[in-house]
């Protein structure tokens, strides 16, 4: 019975710290939902492409890792600008659901772009991290880290929307998309903007998975889903609530997985999830 | 105009007869049936239920059926209704709560996008049922035989071509009557304006439920039939996120607006597909579909209406141009 408890409390902790991972991917999405009303379809294919971006500086280019790593970031900050430029302006005035169509489609056509041009075999920048072992437990060091930094990624983001003058024009962009440029900010700069720091925080996502996970094209669609889902359950633009959410996610992956096979966890999360989209349509704190 | 339907209708049925070669056929076939399951998503899609879940019930109609016949023996013929019954299901136990509940717009979409990857997960994890990512085949009813009604194999390709052609024939009618009914206008009056169409007394949930379920069922005969006709099927290939998405393309790409809009969707995705395969080959792989990519994110950014509703919106107005010139 002793041993029993250990492993689920591993399952616990692991659900914690993937909770951490989880709740950074919510968040650059919800940004860019709060701000300017477009749900990325394609977020976790620029997260792919900046894991390649890691492999190719540090493993091809011999960059050393940290510079890699904040290579990445900026990359993938300047591709989410660019994404905003190139596809979502023009279908700003569009029907929403074509809004969401246009990434889907960026997100084919990243894929196809990363098979092109990396290929279909799986790439590893080979950093090996150890493995802790706490009373019985082990956790992974990355896994750990991966937490601390998505956590004080949080923390950054979340003082820079309310202690500069930027941040706060952010959020009054997002409280009212129409009377803002009146009061001489530019939307367009705000949106550009924030489809940078979107794009930060995916750059910063994926240095953090880049440690755990094999590279591939189609890695995207391990973290898609489960990332819509997660803002979802939250309330899509609703940054504490994806918070929150993402943990009762990454409980039911890692706890669901403990007692099952992995992939039941994920069955299990998504059932909860469509089972909560009819007690709180909303959003667990979704206002209206 | 209803003679040039007939006319055209008569040359595509006896175009294999003039000797057709395998492969095009079997595009044919393929186009046919893409071209079936996207005028079943577009019946609902076109009222402004946009769903990304459509894979959830083209992998019941596949799984159901060929889990049947491999593991219990049951004739797909059986099986068939089984799975329409359970894609019935799956439709209302998750469409009642998001009618009811006005779960629209992007949540209904990403909603929905959750159950096709409920159903392929489950795929996966049934391994050792399903045979997981690998896929699965059907056991072969045709190794004494060329084909076998009972098991709904059949090495003919003619054969399932006028199957599947009367299958289509059957979704373009299952469209104009949807399209002729009442339903229609009060669905796309709750389209608009949702709060306003049931205060004058249109039971939203209701009709909603009903489109609803014509497609799901439309899009599980897909399934059936094309497990049945590719004897193989993989959870990659009939659920998901990339097969939904790619349902949604295809009927965009056509104009869901208009009867025939999927079926050139299904006709242009498909060529599309293949003839950059065919080529570009398979030296550079990759290439086909990022050229692939490209076009559905211009599509959908310069021409919402689609092919066919840009080609009828074009047609109308040069037909109208005329008539004002006089006058101005």
């Amino acid at each position: 019975m002793q041993i029993f408890d250990v492993f689920l409390l591993e399952a616990v902790i692991n659900g914690i710290l993937l909770g951490g991972i989880l709740a950074l991917l919510a968040l650059g999405l919800n940004l860019i939902f709060g701000v300017i009303d477009v749900v990325w379809i394609c977020y976790a294919e620029l997260i792919m492409l900046g894991m390649y971006s890691v492999y190719y500086l540090h493993n091809v280019y011999h960059w050393p890792l940290a510079l890699a790593l904040l290579a990445c970031v900026l990359l993938v900050a300047a591709l989410g600008a660019l994404l905003h430029v190139l596809v979502i302006r023009p279908v700003l005035g569009a029907e929403p659901i074509n809004q969401l169509l246009v990434t889907g489609g960026v997100l084919f056509f990243l894929q196809a772009v990363a098979t092109l041009a990396f290929g279909v075999e799986f790439k590893n920048v080979g950093v090996s991290l150890p493995t802790l072992q706490v009373g019985g437990m082990y956790l992974s060091f990355a896994r750990l880290i991966a937490f601390v930094v998505a956590l004080g990624g949080m923390v950054a983001v979340y003082l820079f929307l309310k202690r500069t003058y930027i941040g706060t024009a952010i959020r009054a962009i997002s409280q009212d998309r129409g009377i803002m440029p009146l009061m001489g900010v530019s939307a367009n700069r705000i949106f550009v903007l924030t489809s940078a720091l979107g794009g930060a925080l995916a750059g910063l996502a994926a240095c953090l998975l880049v440690l755990q996970y094999d590279i591939h094209p189609a890695i995207g669609l391990t973290f898609g889903p489960i990332t819509f889902l997660v803002c979802v359950l939250g309330g899509l633009g609703n940054m504490v609530g994806g918070f929150i959410a993402a943990f009762i996610f990454a409980q039911f992956i890692s706890v669901g997985g403990y007692f099952l096979a992995l992939e039941w966890g994920y069955v299990l999360a998504f059932l909860f999830f469509i089972g909560m989209m009819f007690w709180r349509p909303q959003g667990l704190l979704g206002g209206k | 105009m209803n003679g040039a339907r007939w006319i055209g209708l008569a040359l595509l049925a006896a175009a294999p007869l003039a000797g057709m070669g395998d492969y095009p056929l079997h595009l044919l076939i393929l186009c046919l049936l893409w071209a079936f399951v996207y005028t079943g998503w577009a019946i609902m899609g076109r009222l402004g239920m946009v769903s990304l879940g459509h894979g959830a019930f083209l992998g019941i109609g596949s799984y159901v059926v060929v889990m049947g016949w491999n593991h219990y023996h049951v004739s797909p013929w059986l099986g068939l209704p089984l799975a329409l019954g359970l894609a019935a299901l799956v439709g209302f136990v998750i469409g009642y709560p998001c009618f009811r509940f006005k779960i629209v717009g992007h949540y209904f979409a990403l909603v929905t996008l959750a159950l096709s990857e409920v159903v392929r997960l489950i795929i996966i994890a049934l391994r050792d049922y399903t045979g997981g990512s690998l896929g699965v085949t059907p056991k072969t009813a045709l190794v004494k035989a060329t084909w076998s009604l009972g098991a709904m194999q059949f090495s003919s390709k003619l054969v399932w071509f006028y199957i599947i052609l009367v299958v289509w024939l059957g979704g373009l009618w299952v469209w104009t009557r949807v399209d002729r009914s009442m339903a229609r206008l009060a669905l796309e009056a709750i389209s608009q304006e949702e709060d306003a169409a049931a205060s004058v007394g249109m039971n939203v949930t209701r009709l909603k439920l009903g489109v609803t379920l014509i497609s799901a069922l439309l899009t599980c005969l897909g399934g059936v039939l094309y497990a049945q006709y590719q004897l193989y099927v993989s959870p990659e290939t009939v659920s998901g996120i990339g097969i939904s998405l790619q349902m949604v393309f295809g009927a965009i790409a056509g104009g869901m607006f208009v009867r025939l809009g999927p079926t050139v969707g299904a006709v242009f995705t498909l060529l599309l597909a293949e003839g950059l395969r065919l080529t570009l080959g398979h030296d550079i792989h990759g290439l086909d579909t990022t050229l692939y990519g490209l076009m559905l994110v211009l599509f959908i950014i310069f021409m919402p209406k689609g092919i066919l509703g840009a080609a009828i919106e074009a047609y109308e107005k040069r037909r109208r141009a005329p008539r004002v010139a006089p006058a101005a």
